[in-house]
């Protein structure tokens, strides 16, 4: 057991704290994503190595050999000046990793250069309303003609398809493939015809998704990333990224430091709830489990570096840490009683109602991403070693 | 950086995991548990392993190890529902010896596998009615309740002020107290003007001992809640209904995949909290008290979900389930309930009164 990070990365730390406490007046605070503030931020991170830190030169990144402690320690001192540590998205963190495993040359430099600077915005064209944990049923078609791909179908859980210049999109190209063997992985742009949006309204009232509808949508033939029907192999490379960015336990930890100040400041009777043996044992419940997935946190960090297995210790971080997210923002309406109930307009609100937002929102995060069974499946086949459920007849067959 | 065990550390988990595996499997345990065997050759065959000189210094015959390492050790005992009395004579016995200086002796004794201190501390963290021990002229007066690891050579005795008291088996009445676990024996201690060594009057020791006893249950109830995992996991895979492994069936596998999503990351959690005792004192009550309450809460939903993927025979005697379903039953409740643990929390952060 060793946890200091060594002297070299505490010089490393010292020098993101002068940079940040240096160049602050400069970062952005709630600005656009596009505005001139965010992007001249973003371009001035990725020079100095805080952002795009291990993204070749050649494709507008800083270079720098990939460092799990580095990049760790970055993260942790943007997050505890709370200072922008530059552009997310699923552009930056999806489809960029993704284009430097298996895409094109040409692709590359067309493609990552501008999306880490912040001037190309994705959207992930994945779940389909009938292709939701069964992803590689998914049916949105795409037809060589000529030139051109020819796309028809519906996506749904776009979440900034409003918002995006292009959008990476699982297709089928081959038909009469086993459907793991048939989907191909599009590039195209969002303002091609045949291209509708519609707002997707969830139980938040806020259109935090979208639906996305493709009739006979154009698409130049080398906007393919992989080979025809390669797409499968590709997502999946991805969808671990986004397995592991979700139930961070890091965020988790200054979510618990706000309910703690929230059970201090709300009385009943005049009593601090935090005062009030129920509620103070239900917060030390969560602060036992918050602690328990910090430290497999950094379990998981150490066998990055040390290239151990931890493997199970990964699997169950999504689940972990979203349901888990979702019971400690229910404390927290807990702990306001009737007033935890305020949202929208009212005079009584408390933190802008983001306690109902955020245990709303995290309900979606058990469904999104893999939903929590699913989760349960992947732990238990690929954990645990337990038989997968034998296939059921197709249906086909079975109606025939 | 490297959290987790060293190479060193491995090696010495397998080794006392195949030395447990070959030499104390559940026959064994059964017939201590049954009283058809006394628990002492168990004893006797660890400490010519190290495991009772683990925290013992090298000075004093011991090994010199950290509390880390004592927590692999309880881990596999846990994980073998092993009959020793690891906690009070290789854990808070030595602990508190240490910390009262002067014992060399004593701890000599320890390190051999010679000497069993008995834990009598439950008083000093929630005294129960008719239960309680007052301290004056080098005496103790009153009564110790569920003694940990009873029919030791001496004692251990917290007094309502926390001090520290040590006073041998043969000075006192004491009597075992049945209970719902055989692989841990208890008692009770009826002490009247019984003579006593003064340890500590220092409640930081108390504090310190009452610790690292907590983590070690932790480390404890994570090997015998594995233990159930593995078993449910191997069980599922084996048994068969409708025609296929019933491990093939979402509602048992997802019974599965959720008790190893509660257990994996407590195993960090242990580690931790045994680097912490030694390594991070400003942090090692917070994460004994988190890591004792946390464990107990997980060991119990794995004991009663293992349990229930074995249907039926999970009920019977004939698997020994139960073994450790009670293992895990009595590290929830020995020196302290997650309820009270998780108070101390509270305290210990500013959170309670």
């Amino acid at each position: 057991m060793d946890l200091s990070y060594g002297a070299e990365y505490e010089a490393f730390r010292a020098e993101v704290r002068d940079f940040i406490s240096a160049h602050r007046d400069q970062a952005p605070k709630g600005e656009g994503m596009r505005s001139e503030k965010v992007l001249k931020w973003q371009k001035l991170l990725i020079e100095h190595g805080y952002a795009a830190r291990t993204i070749p030169e050649a494709y507008g990144g800083f270079g720098a050999e990939p460092d799990v402690l580095t990049s760790r320690i970055i993260a942790e001192e943007f997050a505890n000046a709370q200072v922008s540590p530059g552009l997310g998205g699923q552009g930056i963190s999806m489809l960029v990793p993704t284009l430097l495993e298996v895409g094109s040359e040409e692709q590359r430099q067309a493609f990552i250069p501008p999306t880490i600077h912040g001037e190309m915005v994705w959207c992930q064209g994945y779940s389909e309303p009938g292709a939701g944990s069964d992803l590689a049923s998914l049916r949105t078609a795409a037809v060589l003609d000529g030139d051109e791909w020819v796309v028809n179908g519906q996506k749904i859980w776009t979440s900034t398809a409003h918002l995006a210049d292009w959008i990476f999109c699982l297709v089928r190209t081959e038909p009469d493939a086993p459907k793991h063997q048939g989907i191909s992985f599009l590039l195209f742009r969002m303002d091609t015809p045949g291209i509708e949006i519609r707002p997707l309204v969830d139980m938040t009232g806020t259109a935090n998704f979208n639906e996305v509808f493709f009739t006979d949508v154009r698409v130049p033939k080398q906007q393919i990333v992989g080979a025809r029907g390669q797409g499968w192999q590709v997502a999946n490379s991805i969808l671990r990224h986004e397995r592991a960015s979700l139930g961070d336990p890091n965020i988790m930890l200054s979510r618990l430091n706000a309910l703690i100040k929230l059970m201090q400041s709300e009385t009943i009777d005049g009593r601090r709830v935090i005062d009030l043996p129920a509620y103070r044992d239900r917060l030390m419940r969560i602060q036992g489990r918050v602690m328990a997935l910090g430290f497999n946190d950094m379990r998981l960090l150490s066998a990055r570096i040390n290239q151990k297995d931890a493997s199970l210790a990964g699997m169950v971080v999504k689940l972990q840490g979203t349901e888990l997210r979702h019971e400690l923002e229910q404390l927290g309406i807990d702990a306001m009683g009737e007033l935890g109930l305020a949202y929208g307009k009212n005079p009584y609100l408390r933190d802008h109602g983001n306690w109902q937002t955020h245990y709303m929102y995290y309900l979606g995060l058990i469904i999104g991403g893999g939903t929590s069974q699913i989760q349960k499946n992947i732990i238990s086949e690929r954990g645990l070693g337990l038989p997968r459920e034998p296939k059921v007849a197709a249906k086909a067959a079975a109606s025939a | 950086m490297d959290f987790g065990l060293s190479e060193e550390q491995t090696l010495f988990q397998d080794t006392l995991n195949s030395f447990l595996t070959d030499q104390v499997g559940l026959e064994r345990v059964r017939r201590i548990a049954g009283g058809e065997e006394s628990a002492s050759a168990v004893w006797a065959e660890l400490a010519e392993l190290g495991v009772s000189a683990l925290l013992v210094p090298e000075e004093h015959g011991g090994v010199g190890l950290k509390p880390l390492d004592a927590a692999i050790a309880a881990e596999c005992l846990g994980y073998h529902a092993t009959p020793s009395p690891f906690l009070g004579s290789a854990v808070m016995g030595p602990t508190a010896l240490l910390l009262a200086g002067g014992q060399g002796e004593r701890l000599e004794r320890l390190a051999a596998g010679e000497l069993r201190i008995g834990i009598a501390l439950g008083e000093a963290i929630a005294a129960r009615a008719e239960a309680g021990v007052s301290a004056a002229d080098g005496k103790l007066n009153g009564k110790a309740l569920y003694v940990l690891d009873y029919g030791a050579d001496e004692y251990l005795v917290a007094d309502s002020d926390r001090g520290l008291h040590l006073v041998a088996a043969g000075d006192l009445e004491h009597q075992p107290l049945s209970t719902v676990e055989k692989t841990r024996p208890t008692g009770e201690l009826v002490l009247k003007d019984t003579p006593a060594i003064h340890l500590s009057a220092d409640p930081d020791h108390f504090q310190a001992v009452l610790d690292a006893g907590r983590v070690m249950l932790a480390a404890d109830t994570l090997g015998a809640a594995q233990n159930m995992l593995d078993q449910a996991v191997a069980y599922a895979q084996e048994r068969e209904q409708f025609n296929r492994p019933i491990g093939s069936f979402q509602a048992v596998k997802h019974m599965c995949a959720e008790m190893a999503a509660h257990l994996e990351p407590c195993r960090a959690m242990v580690w931790y909290a045994g680097h912490a005792l030694s390594e991070v004192p400003e942090e090692a009550h917070l994460t004994a008290c988190h890591a004792k309450a946390h464990l107990a809460e997980v060991g119990t939903f794995i004991a009663r979900t293992a349990t229930e993927v074995h249907g039926g025979m999970g009920f019977t005697d004939l698997l020994g389930l139960h073994y450790w379903f009670k293992r895990i039953g009595f590290n929830r409740q020995a020196l302290g309930a997650p309820e009270l643990v998780r108070e101390e929390a509270a305290r210990a952060q500013q959170l309670a009164a």
